[in-house]
C-alpha cells in the first residue's frame, strides 16, 4: 500500500536513469477510469512541468518513481478540466462518505500498485480521513520515513472506500467533465440527505440539489432547514424550482414560498401549472400558526355510500401520493364532511361493507382559523394521526397529518 | 374583597388583554424572529472582548492618561468593524468557517501549526479570564478556592448540558450587565462635553473655536503611552474572535440575502464595544486620573480604587462588571477554541453532538477549562505575567490571521463579486499594517518587562 503523501515530490527518473523531476500532482481520468491515477505531473523547477502517462511508469516507490520510455516521449503538461487532481481537489477537501452517511475530510489518499509486464500502475483503494493520514501530512518530508511509519500504526485507521466518496463539486461543467453523478446520493433517505447538505457550503448543496433528480430534490428540501431551502430554492433556475415545487406536497410548498420575497414565489407560482399553484395559493392566505397553514389540500376522498370493493378499485386505477394514504375523509351526498376511515380499517374490512360502517367516532374536524394550539389539543386528546379542515359549509378543504404536527411543535 | 369570582373576571380581564396585545404583535412575531435569528454573534464577538485583561488595559489607560486616549477609540472601531465584516461576509458568501478555508486553501500543515497556536494563545486568554473571576471574588472577599472551581464548573456545564440555543441567550441576556460600567462612570461625575470632546484627535481639537486650551488633554506621544496604545489595539481586536463569528454566521445559515442583517449586527457589536470602553475609560480618568493615582496593579486594584472617590456602589458594580466579563468570555472562549480546532482537523465537533460522537471535541473543551482553572488555584502569584504574555502572543497571531484573511477574501474564486472593494482594502490593509506595528511595540516592551521583572 502506498500512500499519496509519501509519493508527492518522488524523484523521477527516465529509462535511460536521468532526472526529470518530481511528482507534484496526480490526475485521475473519470471518464476513463475511476480509480486509476492516469496522468503524473513532474515540476521541473523553471523549466515547462511534463506529464507522464499510467503506461510510461516502471516503477513507484516512496521518493522515488521510474518511467519506462525517454523523457523526450513525455508529453508537457497542459491543465485539463476533466482530470481530477488528487491534491487540489481531493486533500484537505470535504467529500460524502455515502455508505457512513456523513461528510468528512480528506487527510491522505491509499492507493494500491497493479503490476502488468514493466508497467505499474496506481490505483485509488480508499481514502484516509483518520489520524494516521494527518501524522503523515504533518511529518512527510521533516521527519524520517520509519518513524512516520510506525507512529501511524500506532494509530487507528479511518478510511473510507473509494466506491462510497462522492465528490462535491459546485461547478455544473466541471461535475460533468469529472463524471459525478449523485445516483448513490439519490438512494440515501431524504432526511439523510438534508443532514449531509447542512454541513456543505452554499455553492455546493446549490450543485448537489441542481444534479438530483425533480423528486428526490423536492423530498430532500422539505426536510432541509427553512432558511436553506429559501437559499436554495431562490438561486435555482426558475424552471427547474417550479418543476421541485411541483413534486412537493402543497403544504410544504406553501410554507417554502411564505419564506420567499413577493416577487420571487409570484414567479414560480406563474411557472407552475394551473392547479397547483391555485392549491398552493390558497394555502399561501392562511397565517402559519393556524390550522389552514398546517393543512395540506392534497388528500383522498370517497363518497360514505361506496363499498371497499369499490373504493379499493378506484384508489387502484389513481396516481395517489402514498405518503398521504393514511386515512381516507368522506363525503355524504349533499359534498359535505361526514367522517374518516383509517386504511387499516378497511384493510380488515368486508368488500362488501359500505365506508360510512367503518367511519372513526366520534366526528372531528376544525375550521381553518382555529389556532395551532387548538389542533395541538384535538390531535392530543384523541390520539389522532389525521384531522379534517372544513370550511363554513362544512366543506372538508385540507388536512393536517400527525407528521406537521411534530414538525410545528418541534419548531 | 378577593374571592374566586373576582379573582376569575380579573383573570379573564388579562387573557383578553394579552390575546388583545398578541393580536397587534403576531403579524410581525415572523420578521423579529427571523432579525433575532441572524443577529448576536457580531454583539456576542465583540463585548467578549471588554475581558478581564481588556477591562485591566482600558483602566490602566484612564488613569494614566485620562482624556488623551479616547480619540483612539474611533479609528480602533473602524479596524474592529472592518476585519470583522471581512470574515462575517466571507462566512456568508462560501458558507465555510475561516479554519475550513484556511484547512482547504492552504493545506494540512498550516492549518496544523495554525491551530496549535491558537490552542496555546486562547489557552492563555482562557487563564487571563479564570484570573478575572478570581479578582472580582477577591473584592467580595470570597476565596478563590471557593470562587475560581464554581466558575470553571458553572461554565463547562452550562454548555455540556445546555443546548446550543439556550447558551446564546443567556450570553446575550447576559450582556445587560455590561451597563454597570456606564452606571459606574455616572456615579463618577464626569464633565460629559469634554470627555467626548476628546473623541476627535486633540491636536485638532485644540484649533476649534471657542474651545480652551484648558480643557484639552494633549497626548505626550511617549514610548509608555504607544505601548498603552497597543494595548487598548491588542485586547479589543483578537484572533479568535475571527474564526468565532465566521463559524457563528456560517452556523446561523446566513446566505447573501441575510447578510445586511449580520453586517448590521457586526456594525453594532463594535460600536456597542466601542462605547463600552469609553465609559470604562472615563470613569477611570474622573476618578483615578484626575486625583493623581496614575497606575494600577490589576482591574481588582482599579475597583478599590474607586471606593473611596464614587462609594462603595461603584465599586461594586465595577466588580459585579469584571465577572461578568470574565464568565463571559470564559464561556465562549474555550467552546469557540475546541470548535475551531476540531472543524479544521476534520474531528466531529459542536454542542449540538453528544459526547460519545464528539469525544476529542468535548476533551479538548474540558481541558481548556480546567487548565485554567488548575492555573489560577494554584500558579495565581503569576496571574500578571500570563495576562501580559497573553496579550503578546494575541498580538503575535493577530497580523498572521489578518494575512490569511486578507488573502482569502480577495479571492475571486471563492468571494466572486463579494471580494473587497478597492477602498475597503485599502483600510483593512493599513488597520493589519498599524496593529501588526503596534503589536511589536507591545511585544517588545512586554519582554522587556517579562525580562527584567520576570516574577512580578
Amino acid at each position: 500500500m502506498l500512500y499519496a503523501t509519501e509519493l508527492m515530490g518522488a524523484k523521477t527518473y527516465d529509462s535511460q536513469g536521468n532526472y526529470v523531476g518530481k511528482i507534484k500532482e496526480f490526475f485521475i481520468e473519470p471518464a476513463d477510469q475511476p480509480n486509476r491515477i492516469a496522468h503524473y505531473l513532474l515540476g521541473r523547477g523553471r523549466f515547462q512541468p511534463l506529464v507522464a502517462r499510467h503506461d510510461q511508469v516502471a516503477s513507484v516507490a516512496p521518493g522515488t518513481m521510474r518511467l519506462n520510455v525517454n523523457e523526450r516521449l513525455l508529453a508537457p503538461y497542459e491543465p485539463n478540466e476533466a482530470w481530477l487532481a488528487v491534491q487540489k481537489d481531493l486533500l484537505d477537501q470535504q467529500i460524502i462518505d455515502t455508505s457512513g452517511r456523513k461528510v468528512v475530510r480528506v487527510n491522505d489518499v491509499d492507493l494500491a500498485e497493479q503490476r502488468t509486464n514493466g508497467n505499474v500502475e496506481l490505483r485509488v483503494t480508499q481514502v484516509d480521513v483518520g489520524l494516521p493520514g494527518a501524522v503523515r501530512r504533518l511529518f512527510q518530508g521533516v521527519a524520517p520515513q520509519k518513524f512516520i511509519r510506525k507512529m501511524q500504526e500506532q494509530l487507528p485507521p479511518s478510511s473510507i472506500r473509494w466506491e462510497f466518496v462522492n465528490l462535491v463539486e459546485p461547478d455544473p461543467l466541471r461535475r460533468v467533465k469529472l463524471r459525478i453523478t449523485h445516483e448513490k446520493l439519490e438512494d440515501l433517505h431524504p432526511a439523510d440527505l438534508a443532514d449531509i447538505m447542512e454541513e456543505l457550503s452554499a455553492a455546493e448543496r446549490q450543485g448537489i440539489i441542481a444534479s438530483l433528480d425533480e423528486e428526490t430534490a423536492a423530498a430532500v428540501l422539505g426536510e432541509l432547514d427553512a432558511r436553506l431551502t429559501t437559499q436554495i430554492v431562490e438561486k435555482l433556475d426558475p424552471e427547474k424550482a417550479a418543476d421541485i415545487l411541483e413534486e412537493m406536497a402543497p403544504d410544504a410548498a406553501a410554507d417554502l414560498l411564505a419564506d420567499l420575497p413577493k416577487e420571487t414565489s409570484e414567479e414560480l407560482l406563474e411557472e407552475m401549472p394551473g392547479q397547483e399553484a391555485q392549491e398552493v395559493r390558497e394555502l399561501l392566505e392562511y397565517d402559519p400558526s393556524t390550522a389552514g397553514g398546517m393543512m395540506n389540500t392534497d388528500f383522498v376522498f370517497v363518497g360514505e355510500g361506496a363499498t371497499r370493493e369499490e373504493v379499493l378499485k378506484w384508489m387502484r386505477e389513481q396516481e395517489l401520493n402514498l405518503d398521504q394514504l393514511d386515512t381516507i375523509v368522506l363525503l355524504d351526498k349533499a359534498a359535505q364532511f361526514s367522517g374518516t376511515v383509517p386504511v387499516a380499517r378497511l384493510l380488515l374490512a368486508d368488500s362488501e361493507q359500505t365506508l360510512s360502517e367503518l367511519k372513526m367516532e366520534p366526528l372531528l374536524s376544525l375550521p381553518p382559523d382555529a389556532n395551532d394550539k387548538e389542533v395541538f389539543e384535538i390531535f392530543d386528546k384523541y390520539n389522532l394521526r389525521m384531522l379534517t379542515i372544513v370550511d363554513e359549509d362544512s366543506r372538508p378543504m385540507g388536512t393536517i397529518t400527525v407528521d406537521d404536527v411534530v414538525s410545528k411543535l418541534l419548531k | 374583597m378577593w374571592n374566586r369570582e373576582t379573582l376569575a373576571a380579573q383573570w379573564a380581564g388579562w387573557t383578553d388583554r394579552v390575546e388583545r396585545v398578541m393580536a397587534v404583535v403576531r403579524p410581525y412575531r415572523h420578521r423579529l424572529a427571523l432579525f433575532l435569528a441572524v443577529v448576536g454573534p457580531g454583539l456576542i464577538v465583540s463585548n467578549v472582548d471588554n475581558d478581564a485583561g481588556g477591562i485591566y488595559t482600558y483602566a490602566q489607560s484612564g488613569a494614566k492618561y485620562g482624556n488623551a486616549v479616547l480619540w483612539s477609540l474611533i479609528p480602533m472601531t473602524i479596524a474592529l468593524y472592518v476585519s470583522l465584516e471581512m470574515c462575517s461576509r466571507m462566512g456568508a458568501v462560501t458558507g465555510k468557517g475561516l479554519s475550513d478555508l484556511i484547512r482547504e486553501e492552504f493545506g494540512f500543515r498550516v492549518t496544523f501549526v495554525l491551530m496549535a497556536l491558537i490552542l496555546v494563545v486562547n489557552l492563555g486568554n482562557v487563564m487571563a479570564e479564570f484570573t478575572g473571576v478570581f479578582w472580582a471574588s477577591e473584592v467580595f472577599g470570597i476565596s478563590r478556592f471557593i470562587s475560581v472551581p464554581l466558575a470553571g464548573l458553572l461554565v463547562w456545564a452550562l454548555v455540556v448540558a445546555g443546548t446550543a440555543k439556550a447558551v446564546e441567550r443567556i450570553f446575550l441576556t447576559v450582556c445587560v450587565v455590561y451597563f454597570s460600567y456606564v452606571i459606574s462612570a455616572f456615579l463618577a461625575k464626569p464633565e460629559w462635553l469634554i470627555a467626548l470632546m476628546h473623541l476627535l484627535p486633540p491636536q485638532l481639537m485644540q484649533h476649534v473655536p471657542g474651545v480652551q486650551r484648558q480643557w484639552i488633554d494633549v497626548p505626550p506621544f511617549n514610548a509608555g503611552y504607544m505601548v498603552i496604545l497597543a494595548g487598548l489595539v491588542g485586547t479589543t481586536i483578537a484572533p479568535w474572535q475571527h474564526f468565532y463569528l465566521q463559524a457563528a454566521v456560517v452556523e446561523k445559515r446566513v446566505g447573501p440575502r441575510q447578510y445586511p442583517a449580520t453586517r448590521n449586527d457586526v456594525l453594532i457589536g463594535s460600536i456597542s464595544c466601542m462605547v463600552i470602553v469609553f465609559f470604562i475609560i472615563v470613569c477611570t480618568s474622573y476618578t483615578l486620573h484626575t486625583s493623581g493615582i496614575r497606575d494600577i496593579d490589576n482591574a481588582g486594584t482599579a475597583a478599590l480604587a474607586l471606593k473611596p472617590l464614587a462609594g462603595k456602589w461603584a465599586t461594586a458594580l465595577f466588580a459585579l462588571g469584571l465577572l461578568n466579563a470574565s464568565l463571559f468570555a470564559a464561556s465562549i472562549l474555550p467552546l469557540s477554541t475546541s470548535y475551531v480546532v476540531c472543524e479544521a482537523m476534520g474531528f466531529e465537533s459542536g454542542i449540538d453532538r453528544k459526547f460519545g460522537e464528539a469525544k476529542i471535541f468535548y476533551a479538548l473543551y474540558t481541558a481548556l477549562i480546567a487548565l485554567g482553572v488548575v492555573f489560577v488555584l494554584f500558579l495565581g502569584r503569576f496571574a500578571q505575567t500570563i495576562l501580559l504574555w497573553s496579550q503578546v502572543l494575541n498580538g503575535f497571531l493577530l497580523p498572521v490571521v489578518m494575512i490569511f484573511v486578507l488573502i482569502l477574501v480577495n479571492r475571486r474564486d471563492l468571494m466572486g463579486e463579494k471580494v473587497n472593494p478597492k477602498g475597503f482594502n485599502w483600510v483593512a490593509w493599513i488597520s493589519t499594517v498599524a496593529m501588526i506595528g503596534l503589536t511589536l511595540i507591545v511585544a517588545y516592551s512586554s519582554i522587556r518587562e517579562l525580562l527584567t521583572h520576570p516574577s512580578s
